[in-house]
């Protein structure tokens, strides 16, 4: 490991896509994590990158296209209204199966919204998002380190999956300051090859051609299912969570990101008042921890799902609970962040226990 | 019959002219008599001519030559509507020492792409835009184009482009040109022989400027749309030059100093 530093999320990140060997970043700014332009621009640009300002964030998921389809390890970053007008884009660069890296550090919304952090992207991020039946691979940190540490994670499932993988963060996590050390990444060793890129067709080989376009219902149809069976397999060998103090859990709580650190608050002073409180915070978006959740409705009590939105994640951890026991939803908008307390209180309201932690604490 | 040549008489023949190995032996779907297939073919030679098919990525567009990876036998990515420009760019970037060319309709470059194209020149890509213009949306069955003439009647303009609904045919050709980023834009078509011809060199020379580095090369081409425009080919390129020439004069717009 390098030497520990301090930096932003956003900078953080930008400074990981350098290490991680990103050839190029087209992107356009926006706030929250305009941070990640302005690095590149600098800092990348120093060291080597391609760093293009595009005219707008349709152009710069278009270069990435592009890029990508050459064959580059490349990148583009964004928020919430930007990621909007890159769905187009994404739907083609998944159908084309071209790899590539997109940050969304998501804000408020919907419309122009609000700068502050939010989870309301979390439907557009795992479900799909632009037209037709495709998925991003995607990874939630919950730390400055993990907005790091995940670049490289994303750049690897990207090229191994040849699928465009997303890095869902918010605007909490690309503005906060906090320790980080760089790990060791040798990119040779991860180096992939990209025998379908469009490098210049030699006399040895057909063409390459990067589309989506098959017309033809029966190949089309094809294309689906081949698609289908690349997430399936993604779903089966990737899924990725983190589990906390859920061994003795009576009440479960399921959150990510952010929010996940503030359950993890919520779980440890519900503990100190006598609730046995756990979290699983997933890391993979999608492929989505089903099984370990759907293990460990059948030990506790009931579920309660935290997010900074009206409700999305949810739904996934429905489909995981099958019922079992009842799934209880808390959800702040518009940029709100919950509090530990508040979380902490529903712990109490679930419990049966009629003391809520912060009037103890008081 | 006694005209028709036997093999060995065939082979006794010098050959003068033959199609480049350059295009795929799969038959063009254009309609008969429209511009595209020869445009194709014209890329394809001079890429050919140019010793440059290795070394060479294009782009297609949506819109009538959506499958002209079909027909070009070099890599080719094919883009989202109106995105190519913003694609090749992505792609000259990364791969610097290649050419790299754009190939797009009047929907694609001057409607849904018009800000890609507006920034691709400014920016003064290393990379040639062919834009094929024949004020009309061909594939999806005749709609009105930005370039669509005023009077001129589509499916979208059933009693012809008016100004109070429609507004004016966009000359993009001519907007681009004013981009210091440009650094050769010229209009072209190819309804004649010696039209062809001049076409020809208009691509010799955009791609020995990107050899040279020299900024964004484009090139219009005013073409026809036989079946869009409800005429025979031959009328379509009579109409093409008593209609079109007049709004969109061929020749060479900006030329290097």
């Amino acid at each position: 490991m390098s030497d520990i530093k301090i930096m932003k999320g956003n900078e953080a990140l930008a400074e990981a896509a350098i290490r991680a060997g990103c050839q190029g970043y087209f992107g356009y700014p926006i706030t929250p994590q305009s941070e990640i332009l302005e690095y590149l621009a600098g800092e990348g640009r120093a060291r080597g990158m391609i760093v293009l300002q595009a005219e707008s964030e349709v152009a710069s998921i278009n270069m990435i296209y592009g890029a990508a389809g050459a064959g580059a390890r490349v990148m583009t970053s964004s928020s919430s209204p930007g990621i909007s007008l890159m769905q187009e884009g994404l739907s083609y660069i998944a159908c084309a199966e071209l790899p590539c890296l997109v940050v969304n550090v998501n804000r408020g919304g919907p419309g122009l919204g609000t700068i502050q952090p939010s989870q309301g992207d979390y439907f557009q991020a795992t479900k799909g998002g632009g037209h037709g039946d495709y998925r991003l691979i995607v990874l939630a940190p919950s730390s400055v380190q993990e907005m790091a540490d995940f670049v490289y994670l994303a750049f690897d499932l990207a090229e191994r999956y040849r699928n465009p993988a997303m890095i869902l963060a918010d605007g909490a996590l690309g503005q906060m300051m906090e320790k980080l050390q760089f790990p060791e990444y040798d990119r040779a060793a991860h180096r992939v090859a990209k025998p379908w890129a469009t490098t210049g067709k030699p006399a040895s080989r057909n063409a390459n051609i990067i589309t989506s376009l098959h017309i033809q219902p029966e190949k089309m149809e094809q294309i689906n299912l081949h698609l289908q069976e690349k997430y399936r397999l993604i779903a089966e060998r990737e899924v990725r969570f983190e589990a906390v103090q859920t061994e003795d859990a009576d009440i479960l709580v399921v959150a990510y990101g952010l929010v996940a650190r503030i359950a993890h608050k919520a779980v440890q002073l519900a503990r100190e008042s006598g609730v046995r409180a756990g979290l699983l915070r997933p890391i993979t978006l999608f492929p989505f921890p089903y099984e370990p959740i759907r293990h460990l409705a059948e030990q506790v009590s009931s579920v309660l799902v935290v997010e900074m939105n009206s409700g999305q994640m949810v739904e996934d951890v429905r489909l995981g609970v099958e019922g079992r026991v009842p799934v209880r939803f808390h959800g702040r908008m518009g940029g709100v962040i919950p509090s530990p307390e508040e979380i902490a209180d529903l712990f109490h309201t679930m419990a049966g226990s009629k003391v809520a932690h912060h009037e103890e604490v008081s | 019959m006694d005209n028709v040549m036997t093999e060995a008489e065939l082979q006794q023949m010098e050959c003068v002219y033959a199609k480049p190995g350059t295009l795929t032996e799969t038959r063009f779907h254009y309609c008969p008599g429209c511009g595209h297939s020869v445009v194709h073919r014209l890329i394809m030679e001079v890429v050919e001519e140019l010793g440059i098919t290795e070394q060479t990525i294009g782009v297609a567009p949506v819109g009538c030559s959506v499958f002209a990876y079909h027909y070009m036998n070099i890599d080719m990515q094919e883009a989202a509507h109106g995105r190519a420009s913003a694609v090749a760019t992505g792609i000259k970037r990364v791969l610097p020492d290649r050419y790299v060319f754009s190939y797009q309709g009047d929907g694609d470059l001057a409607a849904i792409g018009t800000a890609e194209t507006i920034h691709t020149c400014n920016r003064g890509e290393n990379i040639l835009v062919v834009f094929i213009n024949n004020a009309i949306y061909g594939m999806t069955g005749g709609q009105m184009a930005p370039t669509t003439l005023l009077g001129m009647k589509t499916t979208t303009t059933p009693t012809g482009r008016t100004v109070e609904t429609a507004g004016y045919p966009l000359k993009i050709t001519e907007i681009v040109a004013t981009l210091p980023g440009t650094y050769y834009v010229t209009r072209q078509s190819v309804h004649t022989a010696n039209a062809v011809r001049q076409m020809k060199k208009a691509l010799t020379k955009s791609f020995q400027y990107q050899k040279e580095k020299k900024g964004t090369c484009f090139i219009e081409v005013v073409s026809n749309c036989p079946s869009g425009w409800k005429m025979t080919p031959v009328q379509s390129n009579e109409w093409l030059v008593q209609n079109m020439f007049s709004l969109y004069p061929p020749g060479d717009i900006k030329v290097p100093k």
